[in-house]
């Protein structure tokens, strides 16, 4: 069994008074893709940001290659360095050209210069099929296009663990289409992934491992089989509704 | 009236050399102190930059400029005409221009900050090539018309003897008892003046635009 790359311990989670994650435990090995599902305000996003302490835990401990990142000591910076973060709005910087969204953070963060930083932004941006688009600013992009550019981003650092946080939900069918392609090339290079989705059939085709959440707490956990065959009735009843709803959001 | 206007025209029109010396040298004052109190209203010790701003904007202008022209001698800190109005006009408009920055900030979405974060940038890079950009862009409309507005305040330092173009009129209309058309004249320019700025303003924003902005 490979190492250990990520690992929550009862995390309990929130935003002011009111708690989102009620106690949640998951652990990640090198490579693994898990895929984690539930209804809307299951506290799957928070649950993300938790993990790279974007979202401050209250209690519980997330534990990211080894180091313990709720110590207090730990430098978040560094670690959040070894990470990749898709967020469902894409996030680009608009006032930067594409390629620039993508090089800048590996020369402030990883110390590139300016023209390796661009040569490898390059690079990234061929791999996600915009290798064209580096000179225009990501606002002339579609949405699919600049969610592509901001996997490309993440995929730079080269990052131990990529976190994407529902990739194509803000995005039309067609474009959804190529964002799901570009990660399932993605998803064959080895990196761990979690990815929060509605996407039934990508999560199907790419998950090692399957956590369904509800209110703040995973209430069944296991193989790609279980997106088959839940063996809970609230995984039965989350699966049949984004099974028969085509495109949930 | 084309006498009246052959005589006094250029006279009064002189005076615009003296208001834009003045209007630039306390915008620039006012956008170093406005920066200074941005960075400070976002520190933790935010609530020093309120102490200086709120009691600014809500004092009026001319009795900023008495203190300052007539108030300070008295400790001792005697400051010629000139550097009393550059001095008051600075101080006045970098609360306002704090402001402009403050908003222009507040104006980023959360979530490219959040993106940052993630990235791995620290906050003073956040703050350099993320939100500093952007809200620079936002702020232009914002700052040209304060440094119209500090143009036309400028008047104001006609009260305590700058010979400039506001005081060129009072000169004219002294002299020739028709204070109707001198004062049209300083009327005229300064609007002439402002126009032309807040004219320019709008290429200024066209050319830092981001490209495939489509909002306002």
């Amino acid at each position: 069994m490979s190492g250990e790359v990520l690992r929550l311990e009862n995390v309990v989670a929130g935003y002011e008074e009111k708690a989102v994650i009620k106690g949640v435990s998951l652990s990640v090995r090198e490579g693994e893709k898990v895929v984690i599902m539930g209804p809307s305000g299951s506290g799957k996003s928070t649950l993300l940001k938790t993990a790279v302490l974007l979202v401050r835990p209250w209690s519980g401990r997330v534990v990211l290659d080894g180091e313990d990142l709720t110590s207090g000591r730990a430098d978040l910076r560094r670690a959040r360095a070894k990470t990749g973060f898709v967020f469902q709005s894409y996030n680009l910087f608009p006032h930067m050209k594409v390629i620039d969204n993508v090089a800048l953070p590996l020369r402030l963060v990883k110390g590139y210069s300016k023209e390796a930083a661009r040569r490898k932004a390059l690079e990234m941006l061929k791999l996600v099929g915009l290798g064209d688009c580096g000179e225009k600013y990501p606002l002339q992009l579609s949405g699919g296009q600049q969610q592509r550019v901001a996997i490309a981003r993440a995929l730079a650092m080269d990052p131990i663990i990529l976190f994407l946080d529902e990739p194509t939900s803000a995005l039309d069918p067609e474009l959804k289409a190529e964002v799901l392609e570009t990660l399932r090339d993605v998803a064959h290079r080895g990196i761990a992934m979690v990815v929060v989705t509605h996407e039934l059939d990508f999560a199907r085709e790419v998950a090692d491992r399957v956590v369904i959440m509800e209110d703040g707490v995973i209430v069944e956990e296991g193989d790609a089989s279980l997106l088959w065959s839940p063996k809970t009735e609230r995984a039965r009843r989350f699966l049949r509704v984004i099974g028969t709803a085509s495109a949930p959001t | 009236m084309v006498d009246f206007l052959v005589e006094n025209f250029l006279f009064i029109a002189e005076g615009i050399v003296t208001t834009l010396q003045i209007t630039l040298l306390s915008f620039t004052l006012g956008l170093a102190l406005g920066s200074l109190l941005l960075a400070l209203g976002l520190s933790p010790l935010g609530f020093l930059s309120r102490l200086y701003i709120e009691p600014v904007r809500g004092t009026p202008l001319l009795v900023q400029i008495f203190v300052i022209y007539f108030g300070l001698p008295s400790l001792g800190v005697k400051l010629d005409a000139f550097t009393s109005a550059v001095l008051a006009l600075g101080l006045n408009s970098a609360a306002y221009q704090a402001e402009i920055f403050r908003s222009a900030v507040k104006g980023i979405p959360d979530s490219q900050i959040l993106s940052a974060e993630a990235l791995g940038f620290s906050y003073l890079q956040t703050l350099r090539y993320v939100i500093l950009p952007q809200a620079l862009r936002i702020s232009i409309p914002a700052l040209v018309n304060e440094f119209v507005t500090v143009l036309k305040e400028s008047s104001l330092a006609s009260v305590i003897g700058i010979v400039e173009l506001t005081r060129r009129g009072e000169y004219v209309a002294a002299r020739t008892y028709r204070a109707f058309e001198a004062y049209l004249i300083v009327a005229l320019i300064y609007f002439v003046v402002c126009y032309l700025f807040s004219h320019g303003s709008r290429r200024l924003e066209k050319r830092f635009r981001i490209p495939g902005y489509t909002g306002a």
